[in-house]
Parts: structure tokens; sequence; C-alpha cells
């Protein structure tokens, strides 16, 4: 099929391996971290590390949308999707994430009126068709979903619609990148840089990685020969010394982003003074509200909210599994009390979940293809 | 928000799951590697292939159903489905004949070999491209009569109508039933017909149960799976749950595609004819290829490797997979089984199958291995490997 076999294709996969390997200097290792979820997903689905040297290990980050959301927040919205007259719209991956008292699909089996949606637009047309309910859309995720959640907000405000609010949970990626280079737990040689988050925001916000931590950063699409070749640009980098960064899915992301996304998410959102992520606690200024100028769709405004702070279940080490600290099977839970029909912590609900790839896809033996093992390594 | 007032989460079944999994962890003295001084810090492949053993362990624990309401995965055909039955229906019911979970029970009535089954229907929409709830709940009792290795012979069909459905509709419903019948060469002789006010129902459904006779010296059932055993495929995957999905219009997403429904018993009675050695057939419903690809590893308890490159799907079921983020091998088949024969009689059963119509575009997608028991791996097109598991969640509901 068009535009995707050409992206899977495994010759050419072999033949960066090849290259990769050669690049890797012996006794070195490296870590190498992909942001967002989307890239975990491909990494996993696909089978990719059979490609990589033994010496190059991925880390996978926190730009998973649902992953971040603090159990407090899950809460916060089942408090609302309670209240009288409340349609609840969310998308897919929120149903399952577990809160205090059980998860979306729970609250709907005991009666909720919650609706699974697939774009905020839909939640516009439910507003539309139920004058006399209150719907409210769970927005959730980073720069690439906040512009629908923004355009929504306009088209509503151009309609004149009352009944629709946003329960807004939009996060910036960049403010949790920081947080991962300033933490003293972990030692990354580069990143994979997210691919969809920068069609918005483009590939400048990042320059300050490789200007003031001497990290590279490559920019990358989603197909698996995408982030091979992001790897093989990254090693270019590591063994010239350079710090860059670089711009792999040019077919899809402008350098300097998308303006009209951009206005849109400026006129209808703010900055958050601080908001809180699952595992990795408060970061200032990482997160988005909704503008006073649009108080009427805010839900937060409209309804009350408890606002509690939960802390995870003493057993779920998500947080360490967010920040890369550890893998998704050092967790003392992963895959006996934490499943994916089970999960305890997000990382487990949401397909770009590192857990949830990792015992969905990546619970096998390796077998490395033999051009992933350096010549030096003398094919042992 | 407010930061001061903390409190701790996970209360109720999440603590139940942890102090279960302490149990474990403690019945199976797996050292920590994190544990300072004492026992020594495994390396990295050992740990992980413990913890690997220790899901294992889990997996095979009896399942229970953890929540206080059934909710929608329950009916998706993937892990939740499978826990309700076995934690509620198998343990209420228990008896050599449903223990098997096959599509089909066999029963001996005065010496001869029988096979009794009975699925419900409640797809929607009730009318689809290529068919509609009348043939496929013909075909599919069929199906599963069929792939049990059965000549199926009587069906009954059960209706439940809402107050207000269309006659004309019904009239649509049941012509198409009395055709798809007549294809199958089997009859409807018994029947109920319940109505429940407006609003207790979706327009109509349809259970239908069926019998046939066992074919003699024919045993079949996942767990004769052997390693160097062929997995086949009788043709494409996943039309008729796209079929659905897209006739919902619910993802303005267009497609020249229809549901593959359609009777299996001339295929199966073809295949069973050349192979009579064949180990089992299974028709891939809810829960797509994966699903049976899972319940043969865990039935038999072997492992199961398969090309994602030799699995047929058409072009137009695999566009709008990439673009709804859905995998194919989960997702419905009306008309298509996946067989398991013994390795030197692949080319046989290949060579039945595809002189059959509804065997065309039958191919071999994989083997059955003695590599890790229970896990059905995937070699991707991209040259790695994955596993493929049982589905969690519901990505479609109401798909029969």
């Amino acid at each position: 099929m068009r535009f995707v076999d050409e992206f899977r294709d495994a010759d050419q996969a072999r033949a960066l391996a090849a290259k990769i390997a050669a690049l890797c200097e012996p006794g070195r290792q490296y870590k190498l971290m992909e942001v967002c979820g989307g890239h975990t997903h491909t990494i996993y689905k696909h089978g990719l590390e059979d490609y990589l040297p033994e010496s190059i290990t991925l880390v996978h980050g926190p730009g998973c949308p649902v992953c971040v959301i603090p159990m407090g927040r899950v809460d916060d919205a089942m408090h609302l999707s309670a209240g009288p007259d409340v349609i609840m719209t969310s998308f897919g991956d929120m149903m399952r994430v577990p809160g205090s008292n059980g998860s979306f699909f729970d609250a709907k089996a005991a009666g909720t009126d919650i609706r699974m949606v697939y774009s905020p637009l839909d939640s516009l047309k439910i507003a539309r068709q139920n004058p006399d309910k209150q719907v409210v859309f769970m927005a959730i995720g980073f720069e690439t979903t906040a512009p629908s959640t923004a355009m929504t907000m306009l088209r509503a405000s151009a309609e004149g619609l009352s009944n629709f609010s946003v329960f807004c949970n939009h996060v910036t990626i960049v403010p949790a990148i920081k947080a991962i280079l300033d933490s003293p737990d972990l030692r990354l040689d580069g990143f994979i840089g997210p691919g969809h988050v920068s069609t918005v925001i483009g590939c400048r916000p990042y320059e300050f990685i490789a200007r003031d931590y001497g990290k590279p950063v490559v920019v990358a699409g989603f197909e698996p020969l995408d982030i091979l070749q992001s790897i093989y640009m990254l090693m270019l980098q590591l063994a010239s010394g350079r710090s860059e960064v670089e711009n792999q899915y040019s077919r899809v992301v402008p350098w300097n982003g998308n303006t009209v996304a951009l206005k849109a998410i400026g006129e209808t959102m703010e900055l958050r003074p601080y908001f809180e992520w699952r595992g990795l606690g408060f970061i200032s200024h990482s997160a988005l509200r909704v503008r006073e100028k649009y108080a009427a769709m805010d839900a937060e405004r409209l309804f009350s909210v408890p606002g509690v702070r939960v802390a995870d279940p003493k057993a779920c080490q998500c947080g360490e599994v967010l920040k890369g600290v550890l893998k998704p099977w050092e967790c003392k839970v992963f895959g006996t009390a934490c499943t994916p029909e089970t999960p305890i912590g997000t990382c487990m609900v949401s397909p770009e979940g590192a857990c949830a790839a990792y015992y969905n896809f990546g619970r096998v033996e390796r077998h490395r293809v033999p051009e992933a093992v350096p010549a030096s390594a003398g094919g042992s | 928000m407010t930061t001061g007032d903390t409190r701790q989460g996970g209360g109720g079944w999440i603590e139940e799951a942890l102090r279960e999994h302490e149990h474990e962890h403690e019945a199976a003295q797996t050292p920590s590697p994190a544990e300072p001084g004492g026992r020594p810090v495994l390396p990295v492949a050992d740990r992980e292939r413990q913890v690997l053993e220790r899901i294992d362990r889990a997996r095979r624990r009896r399942p229970r159903v953890r929540e206080e309401r059934v909710t929608m995965s329950h009916g998706a055909g993937g892990k939740a489905t499978r826990t309700l039955v076995e934690a509620i229906f198998l343990d209420a019911f228990r008896n050599p004949q449903l223990e098997p979970l096959e599509d089909a029970a066999a029963l001996t009535l005065s010496g001869v070999r029988t096979a009794l089954t009975t699925d419900s229907y409640v797809v929607s929409p009730l009318f689809f491209p290529g068919g509609n709830i009348g043939d496929l709940a013909v075909n599919g009792t069929v199906n599963d009569l069929s792939v049990a290795g059965a000549t199926p012979l009587y069906l009954s069909a059960g209706f439940i109508l809402e107050e207000g459905f269309p006659v004309a509709d019904l009239v649509r419903v049941t012509s198409s039933m009395r055709e798809a019948a007549a294809a199958a060469g089997v009859q409807i002789v018994t029947g109920d017909t319940k109505v429940v006010q407006r609003g207790k129902a979706d327009g109509c459904y349809i259970n239908t149960a069926g019998v046939g006779l066992l074919l003699p010296d024919v045993s079949l059932g996942v767990a004769l799976a052997q390693p160097g055993d062929a997995i086949i495929v009788s043709g494409p995957i996943g039309d008729h749950g796209i079929t659905i999905m897209l006739a919902r219009g619910e993802l303005d997403i267009e497609a020249d595609v229809v549901s593959d429904t359609a009777p299996l018993n001339g295929l199966t009675a073809c295949l069973l004819d050349a192979v009579p050695e064949t180990r089992a057939m299974r028709d891939a419903t809810r829960g797509g290829v994966a699903t049976i690809l899972n319940e043969i590893a865990a039935g038999a308890d072997v492992g199961v490797l398969v090309r994602e490159d030799d699995i047929p799907v058409r072009d137009e079921v695999r566009g709008a997979c990439e673009l709804l983020g859905i995998d194919p091998m989960y997702v419905a088949c009306e008309g298509r089984m996946v067989v398991v024969v013994p390795g030197d009689s692949t080319d046989r059963a290949l060579t039945a199958l595809r002189g059959h119509p509804l065997g065309e575009d039958a191919a071999v997608i994989g083997h059955v291995t003695d590599g890790q028991p229970g896990i059905v791996q995937l070699k991707t097109a991209f040259g790695g490997t994955r596993i493929v598991d049982l589905l969690v969640g519901d990505p479609l509901p109401r798909i029969c």
C-alpha cells in the first residue's frame, strides 16, 4: 500500500541497522529517549529493537497524553460527569484510566452518561443535539491535540452554543523534557523528538536542549523507518561530537511550526502557573487552561471541581517509568497486579503507554538481526 | 486546584490486586535486583526473563471478574469476555461438554455423535453492505457447527423485537434468513418471539441455536495443535468488522468493502474430506484472527509464530485500519476460518480450500512452534518480532 509500505521496508531497515551498528564506539553505552508515546507504540508494534545493537537502549519518555494525567484529575472528571444533566465526552484512550473509584467505563456501566468521541467536534455535535444538557469535553493531550480543542471552542463561540464546555487538561511538552534533563536520575545521550507535537510548535523550542544541555535532538516521524533513521542521525551527531536539532520528519514538520494552530491555542488558552503531572509532580508553566474571555466554556469555572490531589497507589511506579528511570518490566507490579485489563497505573492503559506497549507487544525474547551486531562484537 | 489536601489513591480492588500480587511474589521467591547487599544482582536479560516467567504464572491464575458491573468490554470477545465466561458461566454450569469451550458442544445422543451450538446477534446497523442481521444469524450458527466438524441440519430462531420495529424490515430480515438457510442446506424448525417496549431494545435481536451430526473419525480441537503444524486462514481477514464500522457512518470514511458473511459448511466439508487429520478449525468472529491464534497457543500450550506479510488483508481494509489505528488481526470476520493441519498435510489442505469459492485466497500464515508456550509471536512486515496478545477493551461494540 502506498505511503505505508515504503516506510516499513525490511531491506532498508537492515541497511540502516548496519550503519547504526558501525557508529557504535566499542564499550560505550547509548541511551536515547523517544519523548513521544506514539514512537514507543511504533517501536514495539513493529519490533524495531531487533534492529538495534545491544549497546543502544531506547528510553521511553513522558509524551503519552493519558499517562501524565494524575489520578486527582480523573476524580475531578468523574465528579463533573456525575453532575445533573451532564454528558461527559472523552477520547477512547481516557475511558479505562482508573480514578480512585473506577474508570469512565465503570461509571458508564453504572449509568453515568459518558460518551466516547473521535474528535472534540463530535462533542459539539452532541451539544447541538442535546440543548437541555451540559456537554463537557475532557480535553487531554499535548500541543498535538490542543489546536483541535481550540478550534472547537472558537466554533462553539461563533455558533453561540451555551451548553458546551471544556475540562482542559492540555499539557506542553518542553517543560516536561526540561524536568527530565534536570533530573539527577537519568543520563541520556540524545532525544528522538516528538513528531506530532512538532507539526504545531516546530523545531525551535528544542534548541535549548542542544545548546544548553549539549544533547542532540532529531524530530522523527511515526513509521518504523522514520525512527530507525532518526536513531542513525542521532548516532551520527554523537559520533562527530555534535549536538544540534535536526528534522527527520520534514515531510510534515515545518521548522517554525503551524502559526494558525498556535494562534488558535493562544486565543483560547493560556499557561497555568503550575500543573501536576503523574509521576513527575508539579511542573510550572507546563499546562494550559481556558482563558478568561472563554470562561463560559471552562468546565472548571462553570462547575465545582474538587481539585483534590490524589497520590498514586503506593506500589505504582508510573512516575519512574514516565521519566525513563525504570523500564516497564522493572516496576514491581508490572504484568501481575497491573495488566492492560486491570491497570493500576496510566502507563498500562493507553496504547501509547510504555507499559502497555511492552506488555502487549514486547514480552518476547529479542532476536537481533545480524546487521545489528557490531563487527567488533565478533557476532557473539 | 488545591495542593495542600492529598489523599492516597488506590482503594478497593487495587489493594486486593496488590495483596494477591504480594502473595504470588513471595511464593515465587524472586530475588529483587534492587536489594542492597545479600543476593547478587542479576544481569538484565535474566531479570527480564524472570519477570516474563512471573507474568506467565499470573496469566495462568484462575480468572476473576473484578468489576462490579458488566461493561462493554465483557462483550468484546477479548480478555474480559474470556474472564466473564470462565469465572461466571463455566463456574456455574461446569460439565465435561462445556469445559472445552469450543464453538459447539459435542454430545452423544442414543449413540449418535451430535453437535449443539447457540449464538445471539445484536449487530448495529441491522442492514449493512453484504448482508443483514438475518443472514448473519443463520451463517454464524452454521459456521459454529461446521468448524466443530459437524454437518449442520436444523436451526432455531428466537426474536426479541422492539415496539415500533417496521414489519417491512422484519420481512427483509426473515427472507434473508430463508435464503441463507437454503444456501447452507439447513432448515429453521422452531422459534420464539418476544416484544419489548420502545427503548428497551434496539430494533431487533436474534438468537439462533443449531444442531448437526458430527462427522465420524474426525477429532478436532485447538488443544490438539502440535509444534510443526501449519496455520492457515481461508481468505482475506477483517472485511466484516470494517464494513460494520463504516456502515455506522460515524467516521466519514468511505471504502469499497462488503461483509464476508457466508456459510462455511461447504468449505469445512471439502477440507475434512481431503485432510481428515485436520487438528482444529475456528471461525474468526469477534476478536478476529488474533484471538483464535491465542486460543491455539493457550489451548495446546504451544508457541505460535505468524508472519505479517503472509496474512491476507484487502487493501481497503488495511487502509481503513491504518487510518483508525486498529490492527486487522483483531477485526471480526463472518465467513473466514483459521485451520490447523499437520505440517506435511499443508499442501493438500491448501489445494482443498482453494478449490472452494470461499477458500480461493486461503494462505498459510504461520506455524505452531515449541517456542514460548501460550505466546503468539508475529514477525512484522518491517522485520521485527512482537507479541500478538488477546484484545483488551472494546474498539467496536455490537459487531455481530
